[in-house]
């Protein structure tokens, strides 16, 4: 029996020094409703954790009780090997950056930065070096007299970032960071906010609900569905080895086969579904006649006019849709039993690659180790 | 033709709207300059009756006393108030919170004769068995307390309400302790609802004549008592005199208020324009 490749998940985790430690927490709002399942996580120091889900799965419940905003009904947290559950939020070392940023609209940008260092009653000489230092890291220098509603949303993030670095804390928490800026911002803020963050040198927990922001930034991502982890790994891992139907659903796009496994060797195997016959390039964990799902992403997948050659891992269909995004273009291929398949290809010349047109017959191919075989 | 018809119809509209709410103001403001004893005929224009108020001194220090009642009733509401509207905002949930919630609404729907009454007799009650407190300013500031709380709430809550809860979320996670999360971010975004609340309340205070009449005692007159009182033996224009006082006062600060208010938010726009202009260079 041959065994699938598995995604190596905590392997070098153990190695490195743990900073955060997450013991089955639970959270359960009004008696009843599950927030958060029992969920156990580390971070380790220096790391940037991406926690990705839905609206309603429970990562921004789980970001809360690491702030302190929300205690667990069940479970224990841990920073530095120190219990700190039931430390209220203004005792822990640990700081958040807010979704809408929530700076204080009455202060000024200077202010708004040395407010948690007054908290701690540092010298003001102390205060004014700091604060200086962290409007230099987020280039606010000109701005620092300026109240928040006399920013733009790119210079309100970085204030907020600016604040939330301020007290140099052990744990940055980010809830959804780029959530309020439009597309184009997005991207140079991403970029900017990860170098900050990495000339800091502080570990986060990052929030988000929009997967190529966690995979950009994050170095590992927890999928979560009903306040519990789907799947834990890097960005790629989680992309190319999903571990279930509903990750590889979630992440990106995805065409999912079904059929029934009819050869299982050690190097191979191959499974029988209605459009086209997949024959898999590596062993998995399974036997022969088990029901499995086959994920093929929609890049993976070459269009041709001309039947290909092989018996295996092609299917034919009728384009029904076209969709153009400049860079690519997405193919919806409709087979004779009706499933839908979507083929995209990079649009690498200027004039559209492959000459298909709405209504055209065409083959679509893939090799043997594109597609991931799934048990559940 | 018919938009030229509408548009006549809908200026004369408005015109009639306009004078039926101003012309009875105009014509006691008119009327103060009398010089005639009758209210409604008009002989020349005189000062006579401004100084007939500065003579009156029953109507002055009724004047006074309102004066007086408003601005501490205004006080006290704005301050329960706040301390209501937190305890129902704010808290954790409760058991019972709806319930409470719109119990202490009750007042502003409550006719003010029922309040007065039920006021008058707890207060009667009171007397009896404890001989205190004695009627007068103490008890009517108590009944303006007790309506102007209830407004003050309604006030206070609407903005707690479109405050960002995240605020006090982000000044305890930077260090503050809850009293400092109060008084250093809570308490200054408060402030503008803090003095509308206490507008409010004071205008509420200074017109009321229903509670005033159920618990005041012998001596104490409010200036609507007084007015009230003396127009049912038939109206002295120094009435128009006090009138027109108090509406001056009034539509000067409420001019001075506007026009606070839209500065503040012109000066507002004009810098996100520049701070959004200056973000693209």
């Amino acid at each position: 029996m041959a065994t699938a490749p598995k995604p190596q998940t905590d392997s070098k985790a153990t190695t490195k020094e743990v900073l955060l430690r997450v013991e089955g927490v639970t959270k359960i709002y009004d008696g009843t409703v599950k927030a958060v399942d029992d969920v156990s996580l580390t971070v380790n120091k220096g790391e940037i954790f991406g926690l990705l889900g839905g609206s309603g799965c429970g990562k921004s419940t789980l970001l809360r009780m690491m702030a302190g905003f929300e205690k667990p009904t069940k479970g224990k947290i841990f920073l530095d090997n120190q219990d700190i559950t039931d430390l209220p939020s203004y005792q822990r070392p640990i700081n958040m950056m807010f979704q809408s940023y929530a700076l204080f609209p009455h202060l000024s940008v200077w202010e708004n930065v040395a407010f948690g260092l007054k908290r701690d009653n540092m010298p003001k000489d102390e205060i004014a070096k700091r604060v200086e230092a962290m409007l230099t890291l987020a280039q606010l220098n000109k701005y620092a007299q300026r109240k928040p509603h006399q920013l733009s949303g790119g210079q309100q993030q970085r204030v907020a970032l600016a604040r939330s670095l301020a007290k140099r804390p052990k744990l940055l928490l980010l809830d959804e960071p780029l959530g309020a800026l439009d597309k184009k911002l997005r991207e140079t803020t991403q970029l900017e906010l990860v170098n900050i963050i990495e000339e800091v040198g502080v570990t986060c927990v990052l929030v988000t609900h929009d997967q190529e922001e966690a995979m950009t930034m994050a170095s590992r991502i927890a999928v979560m569905s009903e306040g519990y982890f789907l799947q834990v790994g890097e960005p790629d891992v989680i992309y190319e080895t999903p571990n279930s139907r509903q990750v590889a659903d979630f992440i990106g796009n995805v065409n999912m086969f079904e059929g029934e496994v009819v050869v299982d060797e050690p190097d191979h195997i191959i499974v029988k579904c209605d459009e086209c016959t997949h024959y898999v390039g590596h062993g998995f964990t399974g036997n022969k006649g088990m029901a499995v799902g086959v994920a093929l992403r929609p890049e993976k997948i070459m269009l041709s006019k001309e039947r290909p050659t092989g018996e295996y891992n092609w299917a034919e269909g009728v384009v029904t849709e076209i969709v153009y995004f400049g860079d690519h273009t997405t193919y919806h291929l409709k087979t004779t039993n009706g499933h839908v398949i979507k083929a995209q290809e990079i649009n690498n010349t200027r004039d559209l690659s492959c000459g298909l047109t709405w209504g055209d017959h065409a083959y679509m191919h893939w090799n043997d180790l594109a597609m991931i075989v799934l048990t559940h | 033709m018919s938009q030229a018809s509408n548009k006549v119809f809908a200026n004369g509209w408005m015109a009639a709207v306009y004078l039926f709410l101003y012309l009875p103001i105009i014509t006691l403001v008119v009327f103060s300059f009398n010089d005639s004893k009758l209210v409604t005929v008009w002989s020349h224009a005189s000062t006579r009756w401004y100084s007939a108020l500065m003579q009156d001194s029953d109507l002055l220090s009724a004047v006074f006393l309102s004066l007086k009642i408003a601005f501490l009733s205004a006080l006290m509401s704005v301050f329960f108030g706040t301390f209501t509207a937190f305890a129902l905002n704010r808290y954790t949930r409760f058991r019972g919170r709806t319930l409470l919630s719109s119990m202490s609404t009750t007042p502003l729907v409550m006719p003010d004769v029922i309040v007065g009454l039920s006021l008058l007799l707890m207060l009667v009650s009171l007397q009896h068995w404890l001989g205190y407190p004695q009627r007068g300013l103490f008890t009517i500031l108590l009944g303006h307390a007790l309506l102007g709380t209830a407004y003050a709430a309604v006030v206070v809550t609407s903005r707690l309400k479109e405050m960002d809860g995240k605020l006090d979320e982000a000044a305890m996670d930077l260090g503050a302790k809850p009293l400092q999360v109060f008084t250093l971010v809570t308490f200054p975004l408060l402030i503008p609802a803090l003095v509308s609340a206490f507008l409010l309340t004071f205008t509420l205070s200074f017109d009321d004549v229903v509670l005033s009449s159920f618990l005041s005692g012998p001596g104490y007159n409010t200036m609507p008592m007084v007015i009230f009182s003396r127009a049912r033996l038939g109206l002295n224009p120094t009435i128009n005199a006090v009138a027109t006082v108090t509406i001056t006062v009034v539509t000067i600060a409420v001019i001075a208020s506007s026009f606070y208010t839209s500065h503040i938010e012109r000066k507002r726009k004009r810098e996100m324009a520049f701070a959004y202009s200056d973000a693209n260079n």
